[in-house]
C-alpha cells in the first residue's frame, strides 16, 4: 500500500524538475480562452454608470435616455443609495446589442448629486477619525533613552492598484433557470458564494466556469456588485451578458494596497543590536479595510516595541489583498530605517542586519545562510561602499539589502483522481491557475504519484462542480492542491494495487508504480505495464478523492509553512536627472518542497518584477478636490516594461533541509523585499534617504535638492 | 465615444472641403493614435472624421532643393528609417526614437505628432483644455508634477506633448498647411504651435478648416540633438527634453538654438540659453552655461520644481551629444 | 455529462449582427447590386450620393484577417481590435487599457505590429491583418511562440498574445537584431506577472534565430 509522503530525492520523476507549463501553448498562440474572451450566442454588452463625486447625495438617477437608446436591452439601477462615498462607486448599469451602444447609453444615465466635502488625502493623520490604536512590548521609552543610538526617520508608500490586465468581471448566462458565470477569479469554488439569494436564483442552480483569468493579485474573490448586475442583467433579458470593467473602473473601485507612512524611531547598541522600534504609522484603506500595523517587520525579538497606527478614512475605494497583504509596506518602512540606523552607525549594511537577524523568530539561521548567498551572488564585498558613492560624474551606484517572511500554509482542498480501465488519467479539481503553473502542478503530482509521464494526466480545473479547493490566495494554493491531489493519486493507486496483488503474487503494500508499470518494490522485475494493471479493472474505473486538511498534512511533513528569504538591490543613480535604473538584483528563497522548479523560478522572478514596478513607477494620483484618480489608465499609472528591470538572479533554497519541509506557498514572499532593498540601495547611491516610494526621478531631485545631495 | 460619420477622400482638396469652420464638429484622422484615444475619452466629440488614409500626395519623404520634404502622413517609423534623417537630423531621429514603442511609431504620423493633444491629466479626465472647475484652476491647486514650468503666466498650464516640435524648431523647419480650395500657406515650426488663451481653441495655429500637408525641413549641416530626460523605458512621456542646434565654426558655437520639451504650452524657445552658447567652445563649460541660462525664469507651479535641474542636465546633455 | 458550460461555440457573429439591422440601412436607396461591389466600393457609392460620408450607421467593411477576407458591418467608430474580439471572435489580442500604452490588443498590420485599439476598424480595410492566432496553433507554433512556452515568459499569460504578436512582427523586419535591440522592440508592450525574466531569454533565443520566425 502506497503511503501519502513525498517521494525521496533520488527517487522523483517529476517533481522539482523545470516543467514547461501545460498550458503555455494554448496561452502563447490565444487559443486560451479568458473569462474576458467568451462570447456566446445572442450575448449583450454591459457597462457601468459610477460616481463622478467622491462624496454626494444621490437625489436621482434617470435611466429613460439611456433605455431609450437603439439597441439598449436591459438597465439596472441601485434603487438603495442615497450617498455615494468614492469616485467610480456603482450606480447603474445598461446593457445592449453592441459594445459601442452600451458604453454611449452608459454616459446618457443623468445622475444628480449634492455633493458634499470629502476627504482624499492620505498624508496627514490629523484627519484622521479613526482612534489610534497603540501596541507596546518592553518599555520603549526607557530603551531608547539607554541607546548608544538613535535614529528617527520619515518613510512612506503611497496606496497602488492591482491593475489586472484583465479586468474584473465576467460573462453571464442566465438559462432554463440555471445561472452559468464565466468571472475571471482567483476563487472558482466559491465565487458565488450568497450570489444566489442576491438574485434570486436557488444557489444549487449557480455554477462557475474560469479556465484562464488574467491576473488577481488578491482583488478577485467573490462575486462583486458587478457580478449581481451582471446575472441580474441576464435574467431580465434571457440572454448571456459580458460584464467586464473598464479599466478607469478597475483602477477605482477593484481594490488597491492601503498606503503607509510612518515615523521610526530606532534604538541600538554600538555594535549595532537594535534594542528599541518605536513607530507611528498612518495610512488609507479608502473607504474600508485595514493599514499595516505589525512592526517592527520580521525582527519581533527586538525586546522593546511600540507601535502606534492610525487609519484615515478617505472617499476613496477601498483596499483589497494586495500580494502579501501589509508586508511590502510593512518591510519597507521597518528595513529603510534598519539600513539608515546602520549607515548612522557607520556599519556595513550586511554585517547589520546579519546581527540583526538574530532578532527574528526561529529563522536567524535561515536568513543569515541567505544573506551570505545573496551577498556572493551580486558580488557584494567587491561592490559595497558606505552611503555615497564617491565616484566621479553624476552616475552614482549602490547596493542596498532587504529580508522577509510569509506563511504559504496549505489552503483546505479535494480532489478526485480517476484512472479508467484504458490506462488514461484525469483529476478534477475546482482549483484555479491565476499564472503560477497550477494546471501543470496539478498534473506533476498525479503523474509523478502513478509513475506515468505527465501527458498521461487530463487535468480538469475552474468549474465549481469539481471537489472545492480554496481561494488562491495568500500563497496557500501550491500547498492545499499538493497534497489532495496526491492523495487522490495514491488513493486511486492503492486500488490498483489491491487489484493486482493477486496477479503479481505479492501484497499490495510491496507493489509500487514507477516507469509506466505496477512493480514489487524489492523485485522490479516482477510487473506488469500501466496499461495491463488498467485492463484488470474490468469495465469500471477507479476514482478517489484525496483531501487536505491542514494541520495535518503538516503533521504529516508534507506541507509546512513560514519562509525567509533575501534580496539585494544594485542600483544607479544619475544625481543630475534623478532617474533611477536597475543593474542587478538577486533574491535568495525559501519555499521547502519545489514542485516545479521553472515555475518557482518564475514565481520569484516575477515577484522581484512587481516589486521593481512598486518601488520604483507605482503610485495612485488623486486630485484632492475632485477626488479623482488622476491616472486610472495605464499611460501615467506606470507598469515596469522590459528594459526596466536590470539583471535579475534567482537562488532557491533547495535540498534536504528545505525540501523535507514540504511544499509552502511562493507567490508572496519574492514580491515583498523590492521596496526596501531598492530603497536602500539609493541611499547608498546618492548618500540621502529618499523617504517616500515610489522612486521617481522628481522624489530623487526634490530630496537631493533639500538633503544636499552626497553625504 | 460617440458615433461619427466618416469620410476618406483621396485629395487633399476634397478633405479640406469636408472640414468645418469651427473645432470640434469634424476632426482629422491620420494614424489616430492620439484621436481614437481622445474620442474614446470625451476629450472631443465630433459628429465627422476625416480620414487622410487615401490621400497619397500626404506620403513619404522626399528631398527637393537641400531641403528634406515629409509628407504629414508618414509614419514615424518611416521617419526613423530615412538615411537622411538619420545622419543629418540625429535631434529628430532620437525625438522621434524616444516614443520607444513599434506600434505608436509603425502608425503615428509625423503630422499626427504635431497636432496631438495635450496629455494633461486633468483635461483627459473631463476638466477642459486649461483644467479647470468653475474659476479655480485643478491644475495650480492639485498634483501638477508634469505640468509647465515656463509660459504659465496665463490659464494654460499643460505642456505640449510633441516629440518633434522642439527638434523641428532648432532645424529651421517651415511646415505647409492646406486651407479652402486646397490653397497652402507655409509657417515656420517655431511659429506653428501657439498657447491657447481660451479652452476652446487649440494649440497650433492650424484653423479648423486647414490640414497638415507637410514638413520641409533645410539640409543646412547643423549640429544638433536631442536629450530626453526618461524614467520607464519603452513608451512613456519624456520628464524634459532638450533639443539643441549651432553651427560649429572651428572652436567655436554659432546660431545656436535651443528649444525645451514638456516644460511649456508650447516647445519653448530659450533665447537665453542660445546666448549663452553662441561664440562658446564646445566643451562641458559651455554646454553647462547653456543648462544653466535655459534654466533661468522658470516659474515652477507647486510640484514641479524638479524640472528645473532637469533642463539643465538636458540642455547640457544634448549640447555634448550635438557636439560629439 | 451535458454541462451547458460545453455549449457549441456562438455562431459567427458578424451574421447575427447583420440580421439585426437592415443591411442597408444607412445607405442611399438608388444602391443597387451591392453583392457585386467590394464593401470599400459599396461605401464611396453611398458616400458619393451623401457630400463623401458614410456612417454613423453601420457601414460595411472587410478585413483581410490571417490570410482569409471577412465581411462585416460596423459603425465606423468600432475599434479594430473590437471587430475582432466582438464580431469576429478572435480573442487572442486583448483589451487591456484600450488606451494604446499597454501592446495587449497588438496585431500586425502589413506585417507591422500596431494598437488594434487605437484603430479603427474601416482604417484597417485594404490592409494585411494578422492577429496571434494567425502566427501559431497549439500544435504548430513559430519560433517567438516556443520560445516564450521554453523560457516560461508567461504567467497569467494575458500580455503574452500582444508580446508574441510584437515579438514575431519586430524580429521578421530586423532579422539581424541584438537582445538588446529585440527588447527596445517590445518596448509598446507592458505585463504585470513579471514575466520579463524569461522574456530576455527568449530575446536572446530570437537574436540567434536571425527573423527565422
Amino acid at each position: 500500500m502506497a503511503k501519502v509522503d513525498w517521494p525521496a530525492a533520488d527517487k522523483r520523476t517529476l517533481l522539482g524538475k523545470r516543467i514547461s507549463r501545460v498550458d503555455g501553448p494554448a496561452k502563447t498562440t490565444g487559443a486560451a480562452k479568458y473569462s474576458f474572451d467568451i462570447n456566446r450566442p445572442g450575448m449583450l454588452w454591459a457597462k457601468l454608470v459610477t460616481s463622478a463625486h467622491p462624496k454626494a447625495e444621490v437625489v436621482s438617477i434617470d435611466l429613460s435616455a439611456a433605455t431609450a437608446l437603439p439597441g439598449v436591452k436591459a438597465s439596472w439601477k441601485d434603487e438603495q443609495v442615497k450617498e455615494v462615498q468614492y469616485v467610480g462607486q456603482i450606480l447603474a448599469a445598461v446593457a445592449a446589442e453592441t459594445e459601442e451602444i452600451a458604453t454611449e447609453a452608459a454616459r446618457l444615465v443623468r445622475v444628480e448629486y449634492k455633493p458634499s466635502e470629502a476627504i482624499i488625502r492620505d498624508s496627514d493623520p490629523a484627519l484622521a477619525k479613526d482612534k489610534p490604536a497603540a501596541r507596546e512590548q518592553g518599555k520603549v521609552e526607557e530603551a531608547l533613552a539607554k541607546a548608544d543610538v538613535v535614529h528617527t526617520g520619515n518613510y512612506g508608500c503611497p496606496v497602488i492598484t492591482h491593475c489586472c490586465l484583465e479586468s474584473h468581471g465576467q460573462v453571464t448566462d442566465f438559462k432554463d433557470g440555471e445561472l452559468l458565470v464565466w468571472p475571471s477569479t482567483q476563487n472558482v469554488s466559491r465565487w458565488a458564494d450568497r450570489l444566489g439569494e442576491a438574485v434570486d436564483v436557488p444557489q444549487n442552480k449557480i455554477r462557475v466556469d474560469c479556465q484562464y483569468m488574467g491576473g488577481g493579485f488578491g482583488s478577485k474573490f467573490a462575486y462583486d456588485r458587478w457580478g449581481m448586475i451582471g446575472a441580474t442583467l441576464s435574467k431580465q433579458t434571457g440572454r448571456p451578458v459580458k460584464l467586464m470593467l473598464e479599466r478607469d473602473v478597475e483602477m477605482l473601485i477593484a481594490g488597491n494596497r492601503p498606503s503607509a507612512y510612518a515615523k521610526v524611531k530606532l534604538g541600538a547598541q554600538k555594535d549595532g543590536l537594535v534594542t528599541a522600534v518605536d513607530t507611528e504609522v498612518w495610512g488609507t484603506s479608502g473607504v474600508g479595510g485595514s493599514i499595516p500595523d505589525r512592526f517592527p517587520y520580521i525582527f519581533t525579538e527586538v525586546p522593546n516595541a511600540r507601535t502606534t497606527a492610525t487609519r484615515i478614512m478617505t472617499n476613496r475605494g477601498r483596499a483589497a489583498a494586495w500580494r502579501a497583504p501589509n508586508h511590502p509596506q510593512l518591510c519597507f518602512i521597518t528595513m529603510s530605517a534598519f539600513a539608515d540606523l546602520a549607515a548612522a552607525l557607520k556599519m556595513d549594511e550586511l554585517e547589520f542586519f546579519m546581527k540583526n537577524a538574530a532578532l527574528t523568530k526561529d529563522r536567524a539561521a535561515v536568513y543569515q545562510e541567505e544573506l551570505k548567498i545573496a551577498a556572493d551572488l551580486i558580488g557584494y564585498k567587491q561592490k559595497a561602499h558606505p552611503r555615497g558613492d564617491k565616484a566621479a560624474g553624476p552616475i552614482k551606484r549602490g547596493l542596498g539589502i532587504s529580508m522577509h517572511t510569509w506563511g504559504g500554509r496549505g489552503h483546505p482542498s479535494e480532489c478526485d483522481v480517476t484512472i479508467h480501465p484504458d490506462g488514461s488519467v484525469e483529476a478534477k479539481i475546482a482549483t484555479q491557475d491565476l499564472g503560477v503553473g497550477t494546471r501543470t502542478c496539478v498534473g506533476m503530482v498525479v503523474a509523478e504519484t502513478l509513475g506515468l509521464p505527465l501527458d498521461r494526466v487530463k487535468v480538469e480545473i475552474g468549474r465549481s462542480e469539481y471537489p472545492p479547493s480554496g481561494a488562491s490566495g495568500g500563497s496557500t494554493t501550491i500547498g492545499g492542491i499538493s497534497v489532495s491531489c496526491r492523495t487522490a493519486a495514491t488513493n486511486a493507486l492503492n486500488a490498483l494495487l489491491e487489484n493486482v496483488s493477486k496477479r503479481l503474487g505479492v501484497a499490495a503494500d510491496a507493489l509500487e508504480a514507477s516507469g509506466g508499470a505496477i512493480r514489487e518494490t524489492a523485485k522490479p522485475s516482477n510487473q506488469i505495464s500501466w496499461k495491463d494493471a488498467c485492463a484488470s479493472l474490468g469495465p469500471n474505473p477507479i476514482t478517489k478523492r484525496g483531501v487536505n486538511v491542514p494541520g495535518d498534512s503538516e503533521k504529516a511533513n508534507l506541507t509546512s509553512q513560514g519562509v525567509g528569504g533575501v534580496q539585494i538591490a544594485d542600483v544607479s543613480v544619475d544625481i543630475e536627472t534623478g532617474v533611477v535604473t536597475m543593474n542587478e538584483m538577486v533574491a535568495v528563497q525559501d519555499c521547502g518542497l519545489v514542485v516545479n522548479l521553472k515555475l518557482a523560478e518564475s514565481q520569484v522572478y516575477g515577484g522581484l518584477i512587481m516589486g521593481i514596478t512598486y518601488a520604483l513607477f507605482e503610485e495612485a494620483v488623486y486630485d484632492v478636490r475632485t477626488g479623482q484618480m488622476l491616472n486610472a489608465d495605464m499611460e501615467f499609472y506606470r507598469l515596469a516594461g522590459l528594459q526596466d528591470v536590470g539583471t535579475l538572479k534567482v537562488h532557491m533554497m533547495t535540498g534536504k533541509d528545505y525540501d523535507g519541509r514540504g511544499v509552502i506557498g511562493l507567490g508572496e514572499p519574492p514580491v515583498i523585499s523590492p521596496g526596501a532593498a531598492i530603497a536602500n540601495a539609493v541611499a547608498n547611491a546618492c548618500g540621502v534617504r529618499v523617504p517616500n516610494l515610489p522612486l521617481t526621478p522628481e522624489r530623487v531631485l526634490t530630496t537631493l535638492s533639500q538633503k544636499g545631495g552626497l553625504a | 465615444m460617440k458615433s461619427f460619420a466618416y469620410a476618406a477622400p483621396k485629395t487633399v482638396k476634397e478633405a479640406v472641403a469636408l472640414l468645418d469652420d469651427s473645432w470640434g464638429a469634424t476632426e482629422v484622422l491620420a494614424g489616430g493614435t492620439d484621436l481614437v484615444t481622445s474620442l474614446k475619452q470625451h476629450v472631443t466629440e465630433p459628429q465627422r472624421v476625416v480620414s487622410l488614409k487615401n490621400i497619397k500626395e500626404l506620403k513619404g519623404i522626399r528631398s527637393k532643393g537641400g531641403s528634406l520634404i515629409i509628407g504629414a502622413t508618414t509614419t514615424l517609423a518611416e521617419l526613423i528609417e530615412n538615411r537622411d534623417v538619420a545622419r543629418k537630423f540625429p535631434a529628430l531621429s532620437i525625438a522621434a526614437q524616444g516614443i520607444g514603442s513599434p506600434q505608436l511609431l509603425n502608425v503615428g504620423t509625423v503630422g499626427g505628432d504635431l497636432c496631438q493633444r495635450p496629455r494633461c491629466w486633468f483635461f483627459r479626465n473631463g476638466h477642459g483644455l486649461f483644467g479647470q472647475q468653475g474659476e479655480t484652476s485643478l491644475v495650480r491647486e492639485g498634483d501638477n508634477r508634469y505640468h509647465a514650468i515656463f509660459g504659465n503666466d496665463g490659464p494654460a498650464l499643460f505642456v505640449n506633448p510633441s516629440s518633434l516640435g522642439p527638434a523641428l524648431i532648432v532645424l529651421g523647419a517651415e511646415i505647409t498647411v492646406a486651407g479652402a480650395g486646397g490653397k497652402t500657406r507655409t509657417v515656420p515650426a517655431a511659429e506653428f504651435f501657439r498657447t491657447p488663451k481660451a479652452a476652446t481653441e487649440r494649440e497650433t495655429v492650424l484653423r479648423p478648416n486647414e490640414i497638415l500637408t507637410e514638413i520641409t525641413v533645410p539640409m543646412k549641416g547643423l549640429k544638433n540633438a536631442t536629450y530626453e530626460v526618461r524614467h520607464r523605458h519603452g513608451l512613456d512621456w519624456p520628464y524634459v527634453t532638450a533639443s539643441v542646434g549651432f553651427n560649429l565654426k572651428g572652436r567655436q558655437i554659432e546660431e545656436a538654438q535651443v528649444v525645451l520639451g514638456q516644460v511649456a504650452p508650447v516647445p519653448w524657445r530659450s533665447a537665453a540659453a542660445s546666448l549663452a552658447l553662441d561664440r562658446g567652445t564646445p566643451d562641458e563649460t559651455t554646454a553647462s552655461k547653456g543648462g544653466e541660462a535655459a534654466a533661468a525664469g522658470a516659474k515652477p507651479l507647486s510640484g514641479n520644481a524638479y524640472k528645473i535641474q532637469m533642463v539643465k542636465a538636458a540642455v547640457k546633455r544634448a549640447v555634448l551629444a550635438a557636439i560629439a | 455529462m451535458t454541462d451547458p458550460h460545453d455549449a457549441p461555440e456562438p455562431a459567427p457573429p458578424e451574421v447575427t449582427n447583420v440580421s439585426r439591422r437592415g443591411f442597408l440601412k444607412g445607405f442611399g436607396a438608388g444602391t443597387v447590386a451591392t453583392s457585386l461591389l467590394s464593401p470599400a466600393a459599396m461605401r464611396e457609392a453611398a458616400a458619393a450620393e451623401n457630400g463623401g460620408w458614410t456612417g454613423p450607421g453601420e457601414i460595411p467593411v472587410s478585413l483581410k484577417v490571417n490570410g482569409t477576407t471577412r465581411q462585416l458591418r460596423v459603425e465606423p467608430r468600432v475599434t479594430l481590435l473590437d471587430a475582432l474580439r466582438n464580431r469576429l471572435d478572435l480573442t487572442g489580442p486583448k483589451k487591456v487599457c484600450d488606451r494604446g500604452t499597454c501592446g495587449a490588443c497588438t496585431v500586425l498590420v502589413d506585417g507591422h505590429p500596431a494598437y488594434s485599439c487605437s484603430m479603427l476598424a474601416v482604417e484597417a480595410e485594404g490592409r494585411a491583418i494578422t492577429t496571434v492566432e494567425g502566427i501559431g496553433t497549439p500544435e504548430q507554433m513559430n519560433a517567438v511562440q516556443k520560445a516564450f512556452v521554453e523560457h516560461d515568459a508567461q504567467q497569467c499569460g494575458f500580455c503574452t498574445p500582444g508580446f508574441v504578436t510584437a515579438a514575431t512582427g519586430f524580429v521578421r523586419k530586423h532579422p539581424n537584431s541584438t537582445p538588446e535591440e529585440i527588447c527596445k522592440g517590445l518596448g509598446g508592450n507592458l505585463c504585470r506577472c513579471g514575466t520579463y525574466a524569461g522574456m530576455l531569454l527568449v530575446a536572446a533565443d530570437l537574436a540567434k534565430a536571425k527573423g527565422g520566425v
